[in-house]
């Protein structure tokens, strides 16, 4: 049962890798409908609990994927998830990156870097708003998350202290 | 004994990191990457080492934007792989997830024993908010320089937008139409 997880994560987790355009965000609407919807790995709730975690540590937002495996099959999931979620694509990076410095200013580079973009916005958008939907189930979410946005784009102040204080403020049971 | 004078470099020569010099910088990057370790990675790499240029930088990260994967991570591979080939590309790459995997695993464990504690279970629902919050500001900073692209750029990421995170359809089948006709729209309006 448990190596049947496991082979799940590694097979869902690498197939998702080669379609991160733009990033851990693009799939991670993909990666809700997998863990959440189809395999009954997390609930909705720990989906948005998982998401705060991985965004409140240090070190790159993909990192989201290793708590997925975690609460799907143990250490050994959360190693076989981060592992295949990094491993294509960082094959394809290293391999492509050497050949396409060549092609740095060919027209069909440009375009097709060009083309990306507004893609992997979309799927960005697609990913915070399914985010957004797990972890707001009330008014005062919904304000407190509009609140962190605002002051996020408009301050340099560290995501820290506004963890803190929305912490603080469902601590004492605002939200 | 500590040596009198430390090697200097010549400021007009980029200086160029050895294999464990690559594995320290992005180890530190890492684990001071609190919301993206990004901005860490530029400072570190093009205002405080000197590793590259700002220019250089940029056009590693647009290769490292463009290949599938976490953006930072294919950041490290590029660069890495740049200098000391696979070596240095493992090196960059093991220093940057090393830290925020155990950290991970340490949270990960502590979720999984005291996440139904009714006290922790009430802060992270205004940490997921504020979490919420901090992604959504950084979909505004993404969207606005679209806004310039124009209104065919526009509507593609809409129609990502609603295909993926409304209707929830298969993110490959979106990607598998979406990207050509992007690339199609784009190649067509540089024509």
């Amino acid at each position: 049962m448990k190596l049947d997880t496991l082979g799940l994560l590694a097979v869902q987790f690498a197939l998702l890798s080669l379609f991160a355009v733009g990033g851990a965000m693009a799939v991670l609407p993909e990666i809700h409908r997998q863990a959440v919807d189809v395999s009954h790995w997390l609930t909705d709730r720990q989906f948005a609990d998982v998401v705060a975690i991985a965004q409140a540590a240090p070190g790159p937002n993909i990192m989201l994927v290793t708590l997925i495996g975690y609460q799907a099959a143990g250490l050994a999931g959360a190693m076989v998830a981060t592992l295949a979620m990094c491993a294509p694509s960082c094959l394809i990076t290293f391999f492509v990156s050497r050949i396409f410095d060549r092609f740095k200013d060919a027209k069909w580079r440009i375009v097709v870097q060009a083309g990306l973009v507004p893609v992997s916005v979309g799927l960005f958008a697609a990913g915070t708003f399914v985010v957004a939907r797990a972890a707001d189930r009330n008014l005062v979410a919904v304000a407190i998350t509009f609140a962190t946005a605002a002051v996020s784009y408009w301050t340099k102040l560290s995501p820290l202290w506004l963890f803190a204080t929305a912490g603080a403020l469902g601590y004492l049971g605002f939200v | 004994m500590i040596p009198p004078n430390p090697p200097s470099r010549s400021p007009e020569k980029p200086p160029h990191p050895t294999v464990p010099e690559l594995f320290r910088a992005f180890f530190m990057m890492a684990l001071h990457g609190f919301g993206g370790v990004l901005p860490w990675a530029r400072r570190a790499i093009v205002e405080e080492k000197h590793w590259m240029t700002a220019q250089e930088f940029n056009e590693a990260f647009a290769v490292a934007q463009f290949l599938p994967g976490a953006n930072v991570v294919n950041l490290a591979v590029v660069f890495g792989g740049q200098l000391h080939g696979a070596a240095g590309a493992a090196a960059a790459l093991i220093g940057l997830l090393l830290p925020p995997t155990v950290i991970i695993l340490v949270l990960g464990v502590l979720y999984s024993r005291f996440g139904d504690v009714e006290a922790l279970q009430r802060v992270l629902v205004g940490v997921a908010a504020a979490a919420a919050g901090l992604i959504g500001a950084m979909t505004v900073k993404m969207t606005l320089p679209l806004l310039r692209e124009g209104a065919l750029a526009l509507a593609i990421a809409a129609v990502g937008f609603v295909a993926v995170g409304f209707l929830r359809y298969p993110l490959p089948l979106v990607l598998i139409v979406l990207a050509p006709v992007s690339i199609a729209f784009a190649a067509w309006v540089r024509r």
